[in-house]
């Protein structure tokens, strides 16, 4: 396996434009001629079939859900970063760029970030044309707002649920191909396997999830836009059907992995209540710009918050940074909150939580301000704790939010198997170790929109392909390793239920590869997840049958991934010896407990090849290269 | 506590359902009610019966995937919730609730509480959209929007799509959905060159998907976890006269699409 970056060459603000000069062209008239399957619909599958629609090309969609507007990129609340620079405040794509590789911990690409920056505006100007209801100033013209990891204001929103709206506008630029018949879509259809003839991928292989139909699906370039891996570790804020199937087994057909032990952990959670926690909620990080964070000073304090007073009360993030207090990075701030509770000072059940407390809030500018501020949070938070936050401090805890990894692409795209392209969180391309808020959404739709339908045509212009269709060989020998999976899972039998495993896994993951890790969790962990596989595979119990409906059926096959899938995120961990945004090792940290990076040996972007269940992946190494922007040593204290 | 649960099951969408009793055991007042489900489900699966089947997906109350009635309630008593993010403390020990799917002849049950919801999205696919391909959008600030209609037709964009609306109708009536959608485009200045056809087709299509006709009861503003508001159906209505005269006086030059 040979990593080729195919970054263009020249100075960074031109790279795209030569390369768009220099990529050829697919004539109108031929598009149609060529079929492209898409899967996934969330921000980057939907608005990359669209757009490959409009251009001409014979698209095919799938999802899982019940329709393509319910991906998880519906639940993104804060907004989506461009460098407008509307506010006069000193932002440019120089700037955006610059903040977003920084942000990233000098983990990422320079080439793809740049780009990224550069399209960023375009995104704004193509979502307001379909209608997104962006905020607005009483002026009319839009609204920005400040977020995490950057000085100036460029974060375009619409209320709490900028996701949704984007989305929705990717949804009905969908819809009008759909009308039109230049896309297919398949809802409640899984991609159960990539097939890949004479070395490129020339299709899929599909489950019907309403009638249990096996099908196979043929087409000159598959393009994948499946989301993260967060829900590896069970409890995460993804939606309960967020899966690696589709990446995990493109890389096990020669797609290589990057970087899979890059998690991001998100700070403010609503913590977990008991065994029966099926997920976790987000609660937005513009919280901590009024609420002081805070546990007991004294180990195993048991009484109520407005019973301790201030001198047996440890805000822990305004005395360990002094001069970022509560706004440190999402890293940072989850850390810091893990380190109080492994000390037993922790708060509510169980002792996972600290306190974010809005009392000196609501005094110094009056319950109504807060109301006026957080209303709508403060809300769901009561709805789903039962507790009124304007009178008890809320309770939070870290939890895992979004994936930096995923599979290797070049500047173009392209997994490791020519005709796979992959787009979104599923790749592992901009956000380097560490992902800046309110940047996912405009990755996802600057690779949809604006990036691979112009170096799809690329790859189409130049390949050799003899037709193929789903009758072919390769189609179906792979459709019957499909259906004798399905039938091990239902014949199994055992004593144990597809969620109680999960959940044995996320824990296992969350213990020893989550916020901090360090080899010798690692080592252990690595043991611990074969033994979990073969009681999977021994002792599962999957009731009904293949036919109709199966829920169960479904889930067995996506932990059944996740349960080989976790075994490459661990090994990366411990090959990664140094500490860098979210991957957060212990052994390498300054005498202040910061992450160390090594710059020396590990500035490179880890991607794996597949060489069996339970054997030694190859490691590849693409190293990074930093012409722009220097690498230094971030520091909040 | 303890509840008692009569469950809709139905295995295949032709079939015959019926309501099935189970007993929920030391709920948590804590638990979601679908999590009071997944717990009600690991029990059926490890006694081995299959589990209910109902859709869910992001469990924040966002995503549309989740529903069903609740004791005649679309998503259950709470206003304003959808029912993943309905928790049992708004239950108490000894309740008996009953579960069914939405009941309408364009949502076919597909199996137990699951139904069949894509007339939705052939109602957004006949012109739920501003017919702008990528590319060609002009400078974002260069079309300005009042406040005022920027955050009314955020009103109506909140809609999830979830199809309580319709649950709760009498009439079955998709009403409340296509207003939403008409509203959201209709008030800003993109959605102007296709503001009449659009609500011509997409009125037309719900018809055609066996969505019944609105007779303003309401129900559907009231079981709207995102309290949609009724009067983008009293909109919905004006756009949809005007349309209609329009449509009339075009059709003599032949000029109008529809």
């Amino acid at each position: 396996m040979e990593l080729r970056a195919n970054v263009p060459a020249g100075p960074i603000d031109r790279k795209w434009d030569t390369h768009r000069f220099e990529m050829k062209l697919v004539n109108p008239a031929n598009k149609r001629r060529f079929d492209i399957i898409v899967v996934g619909s969330g921000l980057a599958g939907a608005s990359a079939a669209a757009s490959l629609a409009e251009l001409g090309y014979q698209v095919k969609c799938f999802c899982f859900q019940d329709s393509p507007r319910r991906a998880h990129s519906i639940a993104a609340q804060g907004g989506i970063n461009a460098a407008k620079n509307y506010r006069n405040d000193g932002d440019s794509v120089y700037r955006l760029f610059y903040d977003t590789v920084k942000g990233g911990d000098y983990r990422s690409r320079e080439a793809n970030v740049h780009r990224l920056a550069q399209i960023s505006v375009h995104i704004i100007d193509q979502c307001v044309a379909q209608g997104v209801p962006f905020a607005r100033e009483y002026s009319g013209l839009l609204d920005t707002r400040s977020f995490g990891g950057a000085q100036v204001s460029r974060t375009f929103y619409c209320r709490g649920q900028t996701g949704q709206q984007l989305l929705l506008g990717a949804y009905q630029a969908l819809a009008r191909q759909i009308n039109v018949g230049q896309v297919q879509m398949y809802p409640r259809t899984e991609m159960l396997d990539l097939v890949v003839i004479n070395g490129q991928a020339r299709g899929i292989v599909t489950r019907d999830l309403m009638t249990g139909e096996i099908a196979s699906h043929a087409a000159d370039a598959v393009v994948l836009g499946t989301g993260g891996y967060s829900n590896a570790f069970y409890l995460s804020t993804n939606a309960k059907g967020c899966n690696v199937t589709a990446i995990w087994r493109a890389h096990k057909r020669g797609a290589a992995f990057a970087n899979p032990c890059f998690t991001q952990i998100h700070p403010t959670c609503i913590p977990v209540t008991g065994e029966h926690q099926s997920k976790l909620t987000l609660m937005s990080e513009s919280l901590r710009n009024d609420g002081r964070i805070w546990v007991p000073k004294k180990k195993g304090d048991t009484r109520l918050p407005d019973q301790i007073p201030a001198e047996d009360r440890d805000y822990f993030l305004e005395r360990i940074y002094p001069s970022y207090g509560n706004l440190v990075p999402r890293d940072v701030g989850s850390r810091a909150a893990k380190r109080v509770c492994d000390e037993s000072r922790g708060v509510g059940p169980g002792g996972q939580g600290v306190y974010l407390d809005f009392g000196d809030a609501i005094k110094r500018l009056g319950e109504h301000v807060i109301r006026e501020r957080y209303g709508n949070l403060f809300e769901m938070y009561e709805r789903i704790t039962g507790e009124n936050p304007y009178n008890v401090p809320m309770r939070i805890y870290p939890a895992i939010h979004y994936t930096m990894g995923g599979l290797w692409v070049d500047y173009n795209l392209m997994s490791t198997i020519p005709g796979l392209y992959v787009v979104g969180e599923a790749n592992f391309s901009d956000h380097g170790a560490n992902r800046l808020g309110a940047s996912a959404l405009m990755q996802g739709l600057a690779d949809g929109y604006f990036i691979l339908p112009y170096t799809i045509g690329d790859y189409l212009a130049q390949a050799m392909f003899p037709k193929v269709d789903a009758n072919h060989a390769a189609f179906q020998a792979v459709e019957g390793e499909a259906r004798e999976n399905i039938n091990r899972f239902l014949g199994i039998k055992g004593k144990r239920t597809v969620d109680s495993i999960h959940r044995e896994l996320g824990r296992l993951l969350w213990d020893y590869c989550g916020m901090a890790r360090n080899a010798t969790g690692l080592k252990d962990i690595l043991q611990k997840i074969p033994e979990l596989r073969e009681e999977f595979w021994h002792n599962v119990l999957v009731p009904g049958d293949q036919e109709g409906l199966n829920q169960s059926l479904e889930k067995a096959g996506r932990v059944a991934d996740f349960l080989e899938f976790a075994e490459l995120m661990c090994t990366d961990a411990l090959e990664r010896n140094e500490s860098c945004g979210a991957h957060f090792r212990e052994e390498y940290q300054t005498p202040e407990g910061e992450p160390l990076r090594d710059d020396l040996n590990c500035c490179h972007v880890a991607a794996w090849e597949f060489t069996g269940v339970g054997k030694t992946p190859i490691l590849h190494k693409e190293p990074l290269t930093f012409e722009n922007v220097h690498l230094t040593q971030r520091s909040y204290k | 506590m303890n509840l008692t649960l009569h469950v809709w099951r139905q295995t295949r969408a032709h079939g015959q359902g019926s309501f099935v009793q189970y007993e929920a055991r030391d709920v948590s007042p804590d638990m979601s009610f679908l999590e009071m489900l997944d717990v009600v489900n690991e029990g059926l699966i490890t006694r081995g019966e299959e589990p209910i089947a109902f859709d869910h997906d992001c469990r924040e109350g966002i995503c549309g995937m989740c529903g069903f009635v609740i004791n005649g309630i679309a998503h259950g008593p709470r206003r304003g919730t959808t029912v993943c993010q309905l928790h049992m403390r708004s239950f108490k020990d000894g309740d008996t609730l009953y579960l069914e799917p939405w009941r309408a002849k364009a949502f076919p049950v597909i199996k137990d509480l699951i139904v069949n919801r894509s007339a939705f999205d052939r109602i957004i696919q006949s012109g739920g959209f501003i017919s702008v391909s990528t590319g060609g959008a002009p400078e974002a600030n260069s079309l300005p929007v009042s406040k005022e209609d920027a955050e009314l037709s955020m009103d109506a964009a909140e809609c999830i799509g979830c199809g309580a609306c319709v649950a709760a109708c009498p009439n079955a009536s998709a009403m409340l959905y296509t207003a939403a959608k008409v509203s959201h485009l209709g008030l800003l200045p993109q959605g102007q060159p296709e503001r009449y056809q659009r609500v011509l087709s997409m009125m037309a299509r719900a018809e055609q998907e066996g969505f019944g006709s609105c007779t303003n009861i309401g129900e559907c503003e009231a079981a709207c976890p995102k309290a949609i508001s009724l009067d983008f159906i009293g909109r919905l209505n004006r756009d949809f006269i005007k349309a209609s005269f329009l449509k009339g006086s075009k059709a003599s030059r032949k000029s109008w699409a529809g």
